[in-house]
């Protein structure tokens, strides 16, 4: 029989279409599943048990009645809490939001009602996405499943961590700066952005919004590219969103899976190895070097140079962004509202509110982006930084002259352990240093896993990066790597992950105490 | 944009770059976040250091070189002029902290002074 916790969406997919099982036996599995190791992992903050299984049923029925809605009706999934859900909690990991329900749907969630996903509920992040290991939320971290001592990335650590833990075969995140490429990477699972404006952000809760893009989540490349063709296209509610189709990226994935990559020009940046890059990460991409070799591809070296500025202007932009967007959080038409003592205004209520509402890292980010954008400073800064990006897209131009699609290690290490980097921003910011240029230029990126770094076994993510709208080439050059891949170790990945075993009672021990329930169910909100 | 008093203009690379409490404290105030003392010891020596590294973008882009602002260049977005459904008063209402008939309900607007 086949194990649909660890199946792909693809194969639950061809299970649903040769009546083997329902979606309502799946969306139950998975439920069950977050139920026997959510306690440990900490993936969700909300789960929609009985909302799941209503959509789960229609499926079934819609099915039954030879009227699927999508290729992937009836597969479960899992969204990021920066979208907002129509009557589900949308929190975005912070304070601000606690209990707020939104009273429409972001157009990704409605692509995926109108596709028939159930939805099993919304997933833990770094607050308002702001980190690179999930420790930012204000609802306590999220555990990586290959370690629980470990990050598992972020912002998108719940997403990336629920697909890995078997919680949801199929999960949605969003990437400002790599956070859903950089949990993919440390979590062993896949990851895209796509091209900027190619995935509508009606209803994603904005922290930089020229940057930020919601995209798919999976444990192998072809899911995530069924999930694209869902989620993906125009949207007339998002003035970026590009008016061009989704394209045929799940076909350019099922090409890619032959194996074949012969005339195809890999670029592997410089700029983005070396120093800084930890040991066995960088063996485990040249590992998938020589097999993309091996497949055909002919490589070449790139440079980049501007990519060395690319942090610093990301540290400029994106707060700049973040503490204009972040305005709209003033207590008076929604979220949290504190009142101090006496006959305090209104500028007073909203004060306290964002003081008691945000996080210290949310804080951070509004206070040095209200420095760049002041007068005196805006040029120098904010106006430079956007220079900046103009000489990345020029290095990114160039670099595609030569190469098909550009490669580099997903992120420097392997997960670290949960606290380390807390109070320590610009060693948290490094860790996006390989995935923020793509977010400056707007092109689409994935990362998949490479394999395990020799001295921890945890691991390493291998990032290719295509010119903006040949999402395609990201699918068909991953595709082919992780057939190859596979055939090395004789499965995927995961297979290798320690197996999160339910004890008796049904539930994973774990190594910290918990103080509060790790998620809220609808009906019973925190 | 606000100015920010007694602040001098950016140093190239070279120099440190010091926030000091009081600036923190007053990027705060126009942030309108109430920051306690503790938080801002906390921020400040923070700030200055991710500024420290940000700094080195002062120099690096010549003058010529345009602005990007957005990935792709989009100008001019419109919507066919259609009516579409919006959110009824009653949704948007249904997640303020307080509200009255109709309406949004606020806290006094005008300081003592005014």
């Amino acid at each position: 029989m086949t194990d649909y916790l660890r199946a792909s969406a693809a194969d639950l997919v061809a299970a649903l279409e040769a009546g083997e099982t329902t979606s309502v036996a799946l969306t139950e599995l998975f439920l069950d599943r977050i139920e026997a190791v959510d306690s440990a992992v900490h993936a969700f903050l909300h789960v929609d048990r009985e909302g799941a299984l209503a959509q789960a049923a229609a499926s079934d029925a819609r099915r039954a009645a030879g009227a699927p809605a999508s290729v992937l009706d009836g597969v479960p999934i899992a969204v990021k809490d920066v979208l907002a859900t129509e009557g589900l909690p949308t929190t975005c990991g912070s304070k601000i939001l606690e209990g707020w329900i939104p009273p429409y749907d972001a157009t990704v969630v409605t692509r995926l009602k109108e596709a028939g996903l159930p939805i099993l509920g919304k997933t833990n992040m770094d607050e308002f996405a702001m980190g690179s290991s999930t420790e930012h939320s204000a609802y306590g971290p999220t555990r990586n499943p290959w370690d629980l001592d470990r990050i598992p990335g972020g912002s998108g650590g719940g997403s990336a961590a629920a697909v890995a833990a078997f919680e949801a075969p199929l999960a949605i995140g969003t990437d400002t700066g790599g956070s859903i490429r950089q949990p993919g990477a440390v979590t062993g699972t896949v990851g895209v952005k796509p091209t900027y404006g190619g995935v509508s952000r009606y209803g994603l809760v904005a922290m930089a919004n020229s940057l930020d893009q919601a995209g798919p989540v999976s444990r192998t490349v072809l899911d995530s590219a069924l999930l694209h063709e869902v989620i993906g296209g125009h949207d007339p509610r998002d003035s970026t969103s590009i008016k061009e189709p989704v394209g045929a990226l799940a076909e350019a994935a099922r090409q890619g899976a032959s194996g074949d990559l012969s005339g195809l020009r890999v670029g592997v940046i410089k700029e983005l190895g070396g120093e800084g890059y930890q040991a066995g990460v960088e063996a485990s991409f040249r590992e998938s070097l020589d097999l993309l070799v091996s497949a055909g591809a002919e490589l070449v070296e790139v440079s980049c140079p501007s990519f060395v500025h690319a942090l610093a202007a990301y540290y400029l932009i994106m707060p700049s962004e973040a503490s204009s967007n972040l305005a709209k959080f003033d207590a008076m038409r929604y979220g949290l509202r504190v009142v101090p003592d006496g006959d305090p205004s209104a500028e007073d209520v909203m004060r306290a509110s964002r003081d008691a509402g945000f996080g210290d890292e949310v804080k951070r980010r509004i206070i040095l982006g209200t420095y760049a954008l002041s007068s005196g400073y805006y040029d120098a800064y904010y106006g430079q930084a956007q220079k900046v990006r103009t000489l990345i897209s020029r290095d990114f131009e160039a670099a595609f002259e030569k190469a098909d699609v550009l490669v580099s290690p997903t992120a420097p290490t392997t997960a670290f352990k949960l606290g380390e980097k807390l109070d320590d921003p610009l060693a948290m910011y490094l860790n996006d240093l390989a995935t923020i240029p793509a977010n400056l230029a707007g092109v689409p990126g994935i990362s998949l896993p490479s394999g395990l770094a020799s001295e921890d076994g945890l691991p390493a993510g291998f990032q290719v990066l295509a010119p903006a709208l040949a999402d395609d080439r990201l699918y068909r050059v991953g595709a082919a790597l992780e057939t190859l891949l596979e055939k090395k170790w004789g499965g995927p990945l995961l297979a290798q992950a320690p197996s999160l075993d339910t004890g008796p009672g049904g539930r994973v021990g774990r190594s910290a105490p918990v103080s509060r329930p790790p998620y809220s169910t609808t009906g019973e909100m925190a | 944009m606000p100015e920010i008093p007694g602040s001098s203009s950016p140093r190239g690379t070279s120099g440190r770059i010091e926030i000091s409490r009081d600036e923190v404290a007053h990027l705060a105030d126009l942030a309108r976040i109430d920051l306690s003392d503790a938080e801002l010891e906390h921020l400040a020596p923070q700030l200055s250091v991710i500024l420290e590294s940000v700094a080195s973008i002062a120099e690096v882009a010549a003058d010529e070189i345009p602005p990007t602002s957005h990935a792709l260049p989009l100008t001019n977005v419109f919507r066919d002029d259609v009516v579409t459904p919006g959110l009824t008063a009653e949704q948007a209402l249904a997640m303020a902290p307080a509200s009255e008939g109709q309406r949004f309900s606020v806290p006094r607007i005008l300081g003592e002074e005014a």
